[in-house]
């Protein structure tokens, strides 16, 4: 208890600590937001939670991780492991996703959670159980003293994250896929009388959510280490952001994933840093409970 | 038609066999223990999953918890807790033969209990959320509550908690413990057979079909379901209080809280038997259960790999289960006539 208030004493006393926390909240949170944002597209354009999600992104750090190990420059990894994982995606798609979309909401649940036991068990097998990090020969940039560092290997993955975020935008916007993926999301129904083959829309959207989390995960494993069993955390921070966010809302995705990256930064600083992992499933739970009262509200009889 | 008489013999057979199984195969009485506790759990998970469209990701909760429960209510009778999770089963606590078994008597009662009581709570938050947000909700609280217990000092921290062993010969320990869990396995599929035919059973499947109209029609769907999560958590964390004493050690993620293994091998269990039939959970359990131990010992490194796609292929492709599977093809066993109808004939 001394050690809580000790931690929480610490942001007042020195208030650039505020800042640091906050800068790496916000580098943790580009990352999350883009494995959010992904599943937030295939939640919303056919209704499959997909709990296999970090395996994505860790399956994409591997391929990254991979090619550095046989000799191709670090920042090659993150095109190669978008077009890898993109190929997954399609193959994971036909073989499974395609047969759980018109079923209940529990069957994609429960099958893309087998999906996760699978590819983490196989990149265990493939990889070993050791983490493993890809490292970036820059420098890491100090201000205020020293009391802040930041990596530029961090700034850079930062940076790709949003050219990839602000890349996907504009995509959807403006390319005709990109509509039609939309249009698919507001009615599947409308969209096939209009013309649409929501079939190709589908497994468009899941080879794309494959592909930003396996570009996300070539970022990560620049900046962080990656393990075949992390994927599970990515994935519950995923689905914090998502529930806190809604679908089809991508400012609403990124500003949650920042928020998200920020709280529990401050979390474990205050608690302790074995207490990560916890925060953010609380966060999952306090999130849950808020849009609960929300809908009792709405949901009030007249008496 | 003597159905009743066959069923019967059935349910004396299946008897039987319980009482003889530990003895004529002395070398699986482990794998037999564990084989009731996969039944108990995936009867009680299809209480809720399969009666009342309840789909929990999260009773592995009740569980772990029992576990601890049990731990904590046996060693706080004889001993400081604190002083006893310091020491990491360092030997110098003694249980005699009363203090054990009395402790361990009381400990899987008020782990029962205590269960019970954490799931009205939990409950009463959770059972607004519909769907998958149910299923991920109670899924959020059975890996926030491993993680914060792997925190806690006073019950072991991540190190868990060592028990006493049983006072005795090894070999009986294990029929012991066998006949525990079978003891509680066969009351819970008494118990369940009991409910579904009562107005309750009725009542949590008109919440499955429709809570809405359910709710319209005078059931107090709040309540039908917190009793029903009670009643299941109470055989859950009773089950849990009895692994506690046969595991000996435990540790809060991956024996207690162990949200990727029994927490989804009793949604497979009760998918691969047939969710919301009687039957269908222990069918379910003893296949899921044979080709578990048959990977595990012959495709060693792949065993996951195989478990998972036999999760992704039940989901997938076989979600009726082996018991709705049969329904169809011989609706006579259970007691459902079909009319013969010639196509093109009209009433």
């Amino acid at each position: 208890m001394d050690q809580i208030l000790g931690n929480i004493g610490l942001l007042f006393e020195f208030p650039v600590v505020n800042l640091k926390i906050v800068l790496d909240g916000i580098m943790v949170g580009a990352l999350f937001a883009l494995a959010a944002y992904g599943l937030a597209l295939v939640w919303g354009v056919m209704n499959v939670k997909n709990l296999a999600q970090g395996d994505f992104v860790i399956a994409g750090g591997y391929v990254s991780w991979w090619l550095v190990g046989h000799g191709f420059p670090a920042l090659l990894g993150v095109p190669v492991a978008f077009v890898f994982m993109w190929g997954i995606g399609w193959v994971i798609y036909k073989l499974v996703i395609s047969r759980v979309i018109e079923r209940d909401l529990f069957t994609s649940l429960l099958a893309t959670f087998g999906l996760a036991i699978m590819m983490a068990q196989i990149m265990n097998l493939m990889f070993g159980s050791d983490t493993q990090s890809v490292d970036l020969d820059y420098d890491v940039l100090y201000f205020f003293d020293g009391f802040i560092d930041v990596p530029i290997a961090k700034l850079i993955g930062v940076l790709m994250a949003s050219a990839l975020a602000a890349g996907v935008i504009i995509f959807m916007k403006s390319s005709r896929m990109g509509q039609a993926i939309r249009a698919t999301a507001q009615d599947a129904r409308a969209a096939r009388v209009m013309g649409i083959d929501t079939e190709k829309v589908y497994a468009f959207t899941f080879s794309l959510n494959s592909a930003i989390c396996g570009a996300a995960g070539a970022i990560i494993v620049m900046v962080w280490v990656i393990q075949p069993f992390y994927g599970i955390a990515y994935s519950i921070r995923a689905f914090v952001i998502v529930t806190a966010a809604g679908l089809g809302n991508l400012p609403g995705v990124i500003a949650a994933g920042l928020g998200i990256g920020a709280l529990e930064q401050y979390g474990s600083h205050i608690f302790g840093i074995g207490y990560q992992q916890a925060i953010a499933v609380m966060l999952l739970l306090l999130v849950l409970l808020y849009r609960l009262i929300q809908q009792r509200r709405n949901r009030q009889v007249l008496k | 038609m003597n159905m009743a008489k066959n069923k019967t013999i059935l349910y004396a057979l299946i008897l039987a066999f319980t009482f003889v199984s530990p003895f004529v195969f002395p070398n699986f009485g482990t794998q037999l223990a564990t084989l009731w506790l996969m039944i108990i759990v995936a009867l009680t998970w299809d209480m809720t999953g399969g009666q009342m469209g309840y789909n929990s990701l999260g009773n592995i909760f009740f569980y772990g918890t029992g576990m601890y429960v049990a731990a904590l209510i046996a060693i706080g009778l004889v001993y400081d807790v604190g002083d006893y999770t310091n020491a990491a089963g360092g030997g110098i606590y003694k249980f005699t033969d009363l203090e054990y078994f009395g402790g361990m008597a009381l400990g899987v009662l008020g782990a029962g209990l205590f269960c019970s009581l954490t799931a009205v709570i939990i409950g009463y938050l959770t059972f607004g959320l519909r769907g998958p947000y149910f299923a991920i909700g109670t899924l959020g609280v059975a890996i926030a509550a491993g993680e914060l217990v792997s925190n806690w000092d006073w019950v072991g921290g991540g190190q868990g908690i060592a028990l006493p062993v049983y006072p005795g010969d090894l070999d009986t320990g294990k029929v012991f413990f066998y006949f525990l869990f079978a003891a509680i396995g066969v009351s819970v599929f008494v118990f369940v057979k009991w409910l579904y035919g009562t107005r309750f059973g009725a009542a949590i499947n008109a919440i499955r079909d429709d809570e809405e109209k359910a709710d319209a029609m005078g059931i107090h769907t709040l309540r039908y379901k917190l009793y029903t999560w009670a009643m299941a958590a109470f055989f859950v964390g009773m089950a849990g209080g009895v692994s506690a004493f046969q595991l000996i050690h435990f540790e809060p993620l991956e024996s207690a809280y162990q949200t990727i293994n029994l927490g989804i091998f009793m949604v497979v269990c009760v998918l691969l038997g047939g969710k919301g039939t009687l039957w269908g959970p222990v069918v379910g359990a003893v296949l899921f259960h044979l080709f578990k131990e048959i990977t595990w010992n012959y495709l060693l490194g792949w065993q996951w790999v195989a478990l998972g796609a036999l999760i992704v292929v039940t989901v997938v492709y076989f979600q009726d289960g082996v018991m709705g599977w049969l329904e169809h093809k011989r609706p006579e066993w259970f007691g459902i006539k079909v009319e013969k109808k010639i196509a093109g004939e009209t009433e």
